[in-house]
């Protein structure tokens, strides 16, 4: 078959792989609903998560699809298509991409041509991430039964521990916003933009709980808080990075 | 004989490992597929060139990921979101902020269904959003390119982590005050801590933030 990188082969191998995919969260979803309804969670907490989880989707959806036009300049629409619905990160993706074009001479704004080339970039892609896909299957159930004891020999110690993980991951991330400010100190005042867009989406969310908790009409903001916290602090980086670059 | 029923959980290891095995095979084997159909090899100088670049760093981080994450996600959540990917940018905050909602804990038999119900709805959003890009990738590019809406994209984190922060800093304000000063304080001063180094600087926080906990809660003090 004569390669291109937008071949029909690749889209139905792709699509297939997808297909894959989808049918593995559509199962765990319907065995998730079924279990909460035998274990008597409300159906109003059940339908609340599938909404809200909907909804906070939809802007790192579409962040992730502006990775998948970008990366189809140089990769075609279809592997970008399942590399950023299956496994990989944005931020992955885009470095193991460049790795492998750079590695062959080429760069992500010139189509490849080469089928050897696509092969090599592809490799390189799923070598470069395989891990999770190789180890969480066999791992996940002894991480979790090490996390069960720890929580059935001190309950409340259990609960702190989870607490602190999610502390934790939140707070690398707190200081990854702060990572460039010491360029205000010389005049530079890029590294400022997201911390200002974070600090809009702080007070949105704190906005949005206060009316949640105060004024009965608004309780339903407390199920959407954080994405309208997320669409808030992106549509104010637009105005904050043109005022400060 | 009779055969032993199983629990919720056992059944959700043995199903998840039953699909995460079978994915791994289907991912693996579609580079193969490729040379086979368009006979071709890869070059293998500029393979292991790009594969040394990446995977020693990404493998490294995906271990410790493992054990990071797996206990924040659960049992379902593991096996899902390792499989589609986006785990610290968009399914563990949505599995995070779902059980907050619903008042559960990720340890939980509630925590676990919560956490796996975001998340595959989280996961069947995306992939629905990327396939109708994906047909519409052609009026869509100019858009999702333009320089207006770019500084929205980049800043997606920051946007994200802000409302994030506010929910766990309030309710967790005496444990959260070591670990932000101490990431503020490495992540301004050193300098070989970029925005790429932030994956690392995951399994660091929450190391540290469990050491601070531990002595806190042996204290007495939360």
């Amino acid at each position: 078959m004569d390669f291109n990188v937008n071949s029909p082969f690749l889209f139905v191998m792709v699509g297939i792989v997808i297909a894959f995919v989808l049918a593995q969260s559509v199962y765990f979803l319907v065995r998730a609903i079924k279990r909460a309804k035998e274990l008597g969670i409300a159906k109003e907490i059940v339908s609340k998560t599938i909404s809200s989880a909907a909804i906070f989707t939809i802007a790192p959806a579409v962040a992730i699809l502006v990775g998948v036009a970008t990366l189809s300049k140089s990769l075609g629409i279809a592997l970008p298509w399942l590399r950023l619905s299956v496994i990989g990160s944005l931020s992955y993706e885009s470095i193991a991409a460049n790795s492998a074009l750079e590695a062959l001479g080429l760069n992500t704004a010139t189509q490849i041509t080469d089928a050897s080339a696509f092969a090599t970039v592809l490799s390189v892609m799923t070598l470069g991430i395989a891990v999770g896909l190789i180890f969480v299957p066999l791992l996940t159930k002894k991480i979790q039964g090490g996390i069960k004891a720890i929580e059935k020999s001190d309950k409340k110690w259990g609960e702190i521990l989870n607490n602190s993980m999610f502390l934790g991951m939140i707070s690398a991330f707190l200081g990854y916003v702060f990572c460039d400010v010491s360029g205000a100190f010389s005049g530079d005042f890029v590294g400022l933009i997201p911390v200002l867009v974070m600090a809009v989406s702080a007070v949105v969310m704190a906005i949005c709980g206060l009316c949640a908790t105060k004024v009965k009409s608004m309780k339903w903001m407390n199920d959407y808080a954080l994405p309208i916290s997320l669409v808030c602090g992106m549509a104010a980086a637009i105005p904050i990075t043109s005022w400060l670059s | 004989m009779k055969k032993e029923k199983l629990t919720y959980l056992e059944s959700v290891h043995r199903d998840g490992r039953i699909w995460g095995i079978a994915l791994c095979l289907v991912i693996l084997l579609f580079p193969i597929a490729v040379c086979l159909v368009f006979k071709t090899v890869p070059q293998w100088n500029a393979l292991l060139k790009g594969a040394l670049a990446v995977m020693p760093m990404y493998w490294a981080v995906g271990i410790v990921e493992m054990f990071t994450y797996i206990p924040m996600l659960g049992a379902g959540g593991a096996y899902l979101s390792f499989v589609t990917g986006n785990i610290s940018n968009l399914k563990l905050p949505c599995a995070i902020d779902a059980m907050e909602r619903a008042n559960v804990k990720a340890s939980s038999e509630e925590g676990e269904i919560i956490s796996t119900i975001s998340i595959a709805v989280s996961s069947i959003v995306t992939t629905i959003i990327i396939i109708i890009g994906v047909i519409l990738i052609a009026p869509l590019t100019p858009v999702l390119e333009s320089e207006v809406l770019t500084p929205a994209f980049e800043q997606m984190l920051p946007a994200l982590f802000g409302g994030l922060a506010v929910v766990f800093v309030s309710k967790n304000a005496k444990l959260s005050i070591a670990p932000i000063i101490l990431m503020l304080v490495l992540f301004i001063f050193v300098p070989a801590l970029d925005k790429s180094t932030v994956g690392i600087m995951v399994p660091v926080g929450v190391l540290f933030t469990i050491a601070v906990a531990r002595i806190m809660y042996k204290k007495g003090l939360i």
